[in-house]
């Protein structure tokens, strides 16, 4: 039976059927603002940007953009009716001071202990940059990560250990990859779901660490 | 058209000035400027042009980015002048300025979280010594800071980031200061002004006292040093920029 990988867009629609309704979420660079197209003006969710909105609302239509209306991956977006703007350091207290229910990030990796690999590939000739990242991995309160399962040379990107620079320690709650939606609890990664096709046995030995299966089914 | 402000008297308080040179001068050589703005949204291209011009050398810039293509941050950091840039996010496709300077070891790069950045600006501007921060805790960019744990959460010590002078962007201002925003456009120019010995603000207009609703101004204007008024957004991108 052939495995059927999860697409970005399905892996988004798992995310966003996880956000309860009336949460405050900040959609991280990449991957996660897919997440904003799976969510529904019927269950209100309030999207943050760290550059200084609430109630962000989709992307501006072309034509419409405005240069002082942008998020914070810097494309152009709108406001929702009852939309807020605020500068950066009450932005970063939402964040940091636990008034953020959910932020939904990228990362190169993540470990047996829920720490996070997301700013930094850590090569010699890199020129860095971290952004919020450190801000919204250490401050909101629940961290959701969607990354590819496996790197493009076949390596988990769940590991035991980060070879990754830290991010910030012990803090993702769930990974949503492209093969499976992994929670991490205080007693290890535990399996909640896993694509049509892929044994349990199976997703082990390519993850490589320690799984528990919790499977509804299971 | 002269704006209603500049018809103060010698005793009144009136920190319009009239033109872009006059805003920036005085600023010397080895002063800490602080840059407000984010990606396109908020930033104070015309001080920073006239600054340009202006001639300071020797610079420490505090910004969220290290300058795009090679308007605005980009010529200045080009031209030579900044001796270290403090940052959360130097790097983007079009950072080709920045990233030819840090290749060659020509420019120092403090790299700081954004928000730890934003909340060293408060701290500084609010007359805070220092403050904890779980942000960055365990990574490289805490590397040899003092720590703490603090509610059985392990946090790091943070110092106030003190500016000699704030360039801040705005949409409206009046003779004694007052400051509203446009939008996004918001972003750190708040914090910056309350940070900075000395506060200058360019705003698209210029109103009289009393014009901006007092429940909405957003900086109060004993934050701010001068006000001038610089042409918008589209005439600084469609115009070349008046030295």
């Amino acid at each position: 039976m052939t495995i059927k990988r999860w697409s970005r867009d399905e892996m988004a629609a798992k995310v966003a059927r996880d956000i309860p309704a009336g949460s405050y979420v900040n959609l991280g660079i990449g991957m996660p603002t897919l997440v904003g197209n799976h969510l529904s003006a019927e269950r209100e969710v309030i999207l943050h940007s760290e550059n200084g909105l609430l109630g962000m609302g989709p992307p501006a239509a072309p034509g419409d953009e405005d240069p002082d209306l942008i998020n914070a991956s810097r494309a152009p977006v709108t406001l929702l009716p009852g939309g807020a703007y605020f500068h950066h350091a009450d932005s970063f207290a939402m964040i940091r001071g636990g008034h953020l229910d959910i932020c939904v990030l990228g990362a190169f990796q993540v470990s047996v202990a829920g720490d996070l690999a997301n700013w930094h590939t850590g090569a010699a000739d890199a020129i860095p940059a971290v952004g919020g990242a450190m801000d919204l991995a250490a401050g909101a309160n629940r961290v959701l990560v969607m990354m590819e399962h496996l790197t493009k040379a076949g390596e988990s990107k769940i590991v035991e250990r980060l070879s990754y620079p830290v991010t910030a320690l012990a803090c993702v709650d769930v990974i949503y990859t492209d093969l499976a939606v992994v929670d991490v609890t205080r007693h290890g990664l535990a399996v909640r779901e896993i694509v049509e096709g892929l044994a349990f046995d199976e997703l082990v030995r390519m993850t490589g660490v320690a799984l528990s299966d919790r499977r509804a089914s299971a | 058209m002269i704006p209603a402000t500049r018809r103060a008297g010698p005793a009144m308080i009136d920190k319009t000035v009239p033109t872009l040179a006059d805003a920036v001068a005085g600023i010397a050589d080895g002063s800490t400027v602080l840059v407000g703005g984010f990606a396109t949204s908020g930033v104070p291209l015309a001080l920073i042009d006239a600054l340009l011009a202006q001639g300071a050398r020797e610079l420490t810039i505090v910004s969220n980015h290290a300058g795009n293509g090679d308007t605005g941050l980009a010529a200045l950091l080009a031209a030579g002048r900044v001796r270290r840039i403090v940052c959360s996010f130097p790097r983007h496709k079009d950072s080709w300025v920045f990233d030819g300077l840090y290749k060659a070891g020509r420019i120092e790069l403090e790299l700081v979280p954004q928000g730890t950045m934003a909340e060293r600006l408060r701290a500084a501007g609010a007359g805070i010594g220092a403050f904890y921060t779980p942000t960055a805790y365990g990574t490289d960019l805490a590397d040899g800071k003092e720590t703490r744990v603090i509610d059985g959460r392990a946090h790091v010590l943070e110092y106030p980031l003190h500016g000699d002078v704030a360039l801040v962007c705005a949409d409206r201002g009046d003779r004694w200061g007052n400051l509203v925003y446009r939008k996004a456009g918001r972003n750190f120019g708040p914090v910056m002004a309350t940070a900075a010995r000395r506060t200058i603000a360019q705003v698209r207009e210029i109103v009289p006292l009393g014009a901006l609703d007092p429940e909405a101004i957003v900086t109060p204007g004993i934050f701010v040093a001068r006000v001038v008024q610089a042409s918008d957004r589209d005439d600084a991108a469609a115009t070349p920029r008046a030295a």
